[in-house]
């Protein structure tokens, strides 16, 4: 079937995160979607399955307009999505989630259970996929799991299927298996939409190649192309971005971080042996892309990772093993990446966020309460310093606008006596008049002979920022490189590729 | 940096299918859900650009849950409303009267809505006349008998309401209220009968006793909540079990809680230096333990609104996530608020056996005020005024129950149904929105500013 998207636009607010997209999959071909995070891929193909509605455009396949208002329309179009987490219920078998919302049943209301283990059976052995119907799918394998979501899209007779970011859990051998069943699909007819941002992947099965950045289509590729040619698309020009910022004046090693380690809490290794320096007055970037470990880095340093090896030692004193309270006493400032999740209480006002992490004695608890004229004055002082755009300080920061909101953040970190500073995604979600000043005030803390690290997964924002940069790919680091690397290079490295001349 | 600017400027309208919360308002609802972060390696395509939507909302039942149990003063008004017109709805149901009325309704429909408004009014007159003043005594002093029923009657669920609230307020749903009672009772009639101090001394002594009891009750569920993530409310409901069973055995143990010479599982009465005085003199039953009802809304406002404690409390209610990133022990919270929780229900426990029924207890001594408790806290919106407010109002239901009973004939069922048609309304916010026709707040742009909770908090 042939899927045909035209001048798909979708708005958040007053974000744009797809722009007039097209895009065309032919019968029987694998269609790579290749972009950066946040270029906008999973946003253009929740709209083609039906999550989102577009705000302009139309989706065709086999050259008729499509509208459906749910994935249900979507499935019954013939669009079938592997999606990135899997949409399975753990505690059911096989064949049970597979019929799952397409049951069907046998006289007296029965579900046809058998019907269901036939189809698996059929689909399993038209591609050797070796699934039994009747195991638990809690006790699969990932990759088996993912099977079965291919398995649950073809039984619905989907002729496109969209498979989002299919190879983030997979192992390396699991992802060739997937990469074979990939093929045996085309070969059978089905069109193919492959969404990535792994080069390697993409050369290998890819007929055809769409570069998206920023929500537009920055252009197309023959899966001949290069790596770096895939890269520089895929990473773009360079925005202009106006930071002041001489050079570094730098001090001593001041964080010194070697063989950290972090094992999450399914048991997954996400820090595999980090190690590098900051010294002071200097800003290392931590780049890659989403979830090869920046963020559990991050954390670990502050001390919120609850299985970790090694050592983290700020100016001579050992951090690793302390409480939170104590790491942020000893003048490490945190913003964390999910400022919603994990910075800000969003009831709360913003005179109580700015002391939230200083709620244990001086200046604003005296005798066990809260002195609240101290408080006020100096949320006063910090939401004209950090230019917060609210009705007053006893507003809900939950009501803030996201960079408003960081501002915040920002402000009750920056208002303690810093030894560091370390801030995942600063930017994420801001808008551009305080990414500015987001990032000139961070650029001030580093003048101000404050080591600092900050964690991005936007180019732009690493090379703004950045006087040493530190990619990481799979937890590891591929290298520390000097702030002035170019684009490509960084790109390449992302993709876990080490740069020739690049200091592992 | 890399946001696309949209050409027009303007928001973009936001699909209403659209699953996430719209960008400006940031989450509306910031409570947090307990979600835990992605899979690290599972590298994970959130559109930077589109951040704000994508962050995955709250989870739905914490955002509820956060909404009932500290939501608009209003709908909590407006829900007592609602639950009084239903209550008349059955009580003209019930009447003989109104029955027998309305056999010959189409010939003559006055009498029927003659007998249903005698029956309603009667019933809710009587209830007034049960629990605030009733004008058909001769003096002053004997028609406010009523009323200071009430302040007795409210005495223990406002202790207990707040004990409850405060929980609530930590993200905490502590039903182990019966047990928590039943201990502090317990230890504070057993020091009440079977020591010999001074006046004064021993009540203060046996009320530090149950407090003590109380707290150390609410704590075993709080400890295990903050060592092993054993959930409060399994633990507390089992408690309960555990402390009903450990006080019927003791007070069927001779030289334990039974009284002497006795077979029934009663205590001896009180001894008169550890009963709370009457504060009204002989007359009424009030009893100090109403100002120490008083005292405990004071400290728990203080604590909540003013200490540095409380601030950790609401941090981690609203946001567990947050407060732990801002280095706030949140185990060490989960403790002390189970701790303080028990300890207010304690002192309603310790308020049943000092100050309303002195002549020695039984297994029933919670009276079912520990359940109720948790009615008064979602009605007061775990605010501490507020619950002081709720708390006298079930007071009132109590006390004017009886007296409806008796005047009227009207069954005291009729009042619990009353009672719980309150917290049913109180649970579903958009029911009572949808009745009165009121704005959504989650929908709009701005939430109105819950009004009352700040003239309550003012006071």
């Amino acid at each position: 079937m042939k899927l045909e998207l035209r001048g798909i636009t979708k708005r958040f607010g007053s974000l744009v995160a797809n722009d007039h997209i097209d895009l065309t999959v032919e019968a029987g071909e694998i269609h790579c979607l290749l972009g950066e995070n946040g270029a906008g891929k999973s946003t253009l193909m929740n709209v083609l399955y039906g999550l989102y509605q577009a705000d302009e455009g139309e989706i065709l396949l086999d050259d008729r307009v499509q509208h459906y208002t749910g994935p249900g329309d979507a499935m019954a179009a013939g669009i079938g999505m592997v999606h990135q987490h899997f949409m399975l219920i753990p505690v059911f078998t096989v064949a049970e989630n597979v019929m799952l919302g397409h049951e069907s049943t046998k006289g007296g209301g029965f579900l046809d259970l058998n019907d269901a283990r036939a189809r698996v059976r059929e689909i399993s052995a038209r591609f050797g996929f070796d699934v039994d119907p009747d195991a638990l799918v809690e006790n699969l394998p990932v990759g088996v799991q993912q099977r079965v979501e291919i398995i649950k899209a073809l039984s619905r007779d989907a002729k496109v299927l969209v498979f989002d970011e299919p190879t983030a859990v997979l192992t390396p051998q699991e992802t060739d298996e997937l990469m074979q069943i990939m093929r045996q699909l085309k070969e059978a007819g089905t069109s193919i939409v492959f969404i990535t941002h792994k080069l390697r992947e993409v050369r290998e099965v890819a007929d055809r190649i769409t570069v998206i950045r920023l929500g537009r289509v920055v252009g197309e590729a023959a899966p001949t192309a290069s790596n770096t040619e895939l890269a520089s698309l895929m990473v773009g020009r360079a925005v202009e971005l106006t930071v002041q910022k001489d050079p570094p004046q730098l001090g001593d090693d001041a964080l010194v971080v070697s063989g950290l380690t972090v094992i999450d809490h399914i048991g997954q290794l996400v820090v595999n042996d980090v190690s590098f320096e900051v010294r002071k007055g200097e800003i290392l970037a931590i780049a890659g892309v989403q979830g090869n470990g920046q963020t559990e880095l991050t954390e670990a340093l502050v001390g919120l990772a609850t299985r970790v090896r090694g050592s983290v030692v700020l100016d001579g004193v050992e951090l690793m093993g302390q409480s939170v309270r104590k790491i942020l006493s000893a003048g490490v400032g945190f913003v964390p990446e999910d400022r919603n999740e994990d910075g800000l209480v969003g009831e709360f006002t913003i005179a109580e966020n700015l002391m939230l992490d200083r709620s244990d004695g001086e200046p604003f608890v005296k005798a066990a309460s809260i002195q609240r004229a101290a408080l006020a004055d100096f949320a006063r002082e910090k939401v004209a310093e950090f230019d917060v755009r609210t009705q007053g300080i006893d507003e809900k920061v939950g009501r803030l606008s996201g960079g408003n909101a960081q501002k915040v953040v920002l402000a009750r970190e920056l208002s303690r006596e810093l030894r560091l500073l370390v801030a995942a995604q600063p930017t994420r979600g801001v808008d551009v008049g305080s990414i500015e000043f987001i990032h000139k005030r961070i650029v001030e803390t580093r003048d101000a002979g404050v080591p600092v690290v900050v964690v991005s997964t936007e180019l732009d924002e690493v090379a703004a920022l950045a006087d040493r940069i530190m990619v990481m790919y799979r937890g590891r680091v591929v290298g520390i490189v000097p702030g002035d690397t170019p684009r490509d290079v960084l790109g390449l490295m992302m993709a876990g590729e080490p740069a020739e001349g690049a200091a592992a | 940096m890399s946001d696309p600017q949209n050409p027009n400027g303007s928001s973009g309208p936001v699909e209403p299918s659209e699953p996430a919360t719209p960008v400006a308002a940031g989450t509306p609802d910031t409570a947090a859900s307990a979600a835990t972060p992605d899979a690290a390696t599972s590298a994970d395509d959130r559109p930077a650009v589109a951040a704000p939507e994508e962050v995955p909302p709250p989870s739905r039942w914490h955002t509820m849950w956060q909404q009932i149990v500290t939501g608009n003063a209003l709908i909590s008004v407006l829900s007592v409303v609602l639950a009084l017109i239903v209550g008349a709805i059955m009580i003209a149901f019930t009447d003989e009267n109104v029955q027998k009325a309305s056999v010959y309704f189409f010939a003559r429909p006055g009498d029927t809505i003659v007998a249903v408004w005698d029956s309603v009014s009667g019933a809710y007159v009587a209830l007034f006349q049960g629990s605030v003043y009733n004008f058909r005594r001769d003096s002053f002093a004997d028609g406010i008998k009523p009323l200071t029923e009430t302040l007795t009657f409210a005495t223990p669920l406002i202790a207990g309401g707040l004990g409850v609230g405060l929980a609530f307020r930590v993200g905490m749903f502590n039903i182990g209220g019966r047990g928590q009672m039943l201990i502090a009772a317990s230890v504070a009639g057993w020091i009440a009968f079977g020591f010999d101090l001074p006046v004064g001394l021993h009540m203060f002594v046996a009320l530090i006793g149950g407090l003590l009891g109380g707290a150390l009750w609410g704590g075993i569920a709080g400890l295990l909540k903050a060592r092993t993530g054993a959930h409060e409310v399994i633990v507390t409901i089992m408690l309960n079990y555990v402390a009903f069973y450990l006080v019927s055995w003791m007070l069927r143990t001779p030289g334990l809680l039974q009284a002497p010479g006795s077979s029934n599982p009663k205590t001896p009465p009180m001894k008169d230096t550890a009963i709370f005085f009457d504060l009204l003199g002989p007359r009424y039953n009030l009893h100090f333990g109403f100002v120490l009802a008083v005292a405990a809304t004071i400290l728990v406002w203080w604590i909540l609104t003013r200490s540095s404690l409380g601030f950790r409390f609401r941090a981690v209610g609203e946001n567990p996530n947050a407060a732990r990133v801002a280095g706030i022990n949140v185990p060490s919270m989960y403790v002390y608020a189970m701790l303080i929780s028990g300890a207010l229900l304690g002192l309603a426990g310790v308020s049943q056996v000092l100050g309303t029924v002195t002549t020695g207890f039984t297994a029933g001594i919670d009276a079912g005020v520990g359940f109720d408790a948790i009615t008064v806290a979602l009605l007061g919106r775990s605010t501490p005024w507020g619950i002081f407010l709720a708390g006298i109002l079930f007071g009132a239901f109590k006390a004017g129950g009886y007296s409806m009973q008796a005047a009227e004939g009207v069954p005291i069922d009729i009042v619990l149904v009353v009672q719980s048609l309150i917290v049913l309304f109180i649970a579903a916010p958009p029911l009572v929105r949808t009745i009165f026709r009121l704005p959504d707040p989650s929908k709009g742009p701005k939430r109105p500013r819950p009004i009352v909770t700040k003239e309550v908090e003012a006071k």
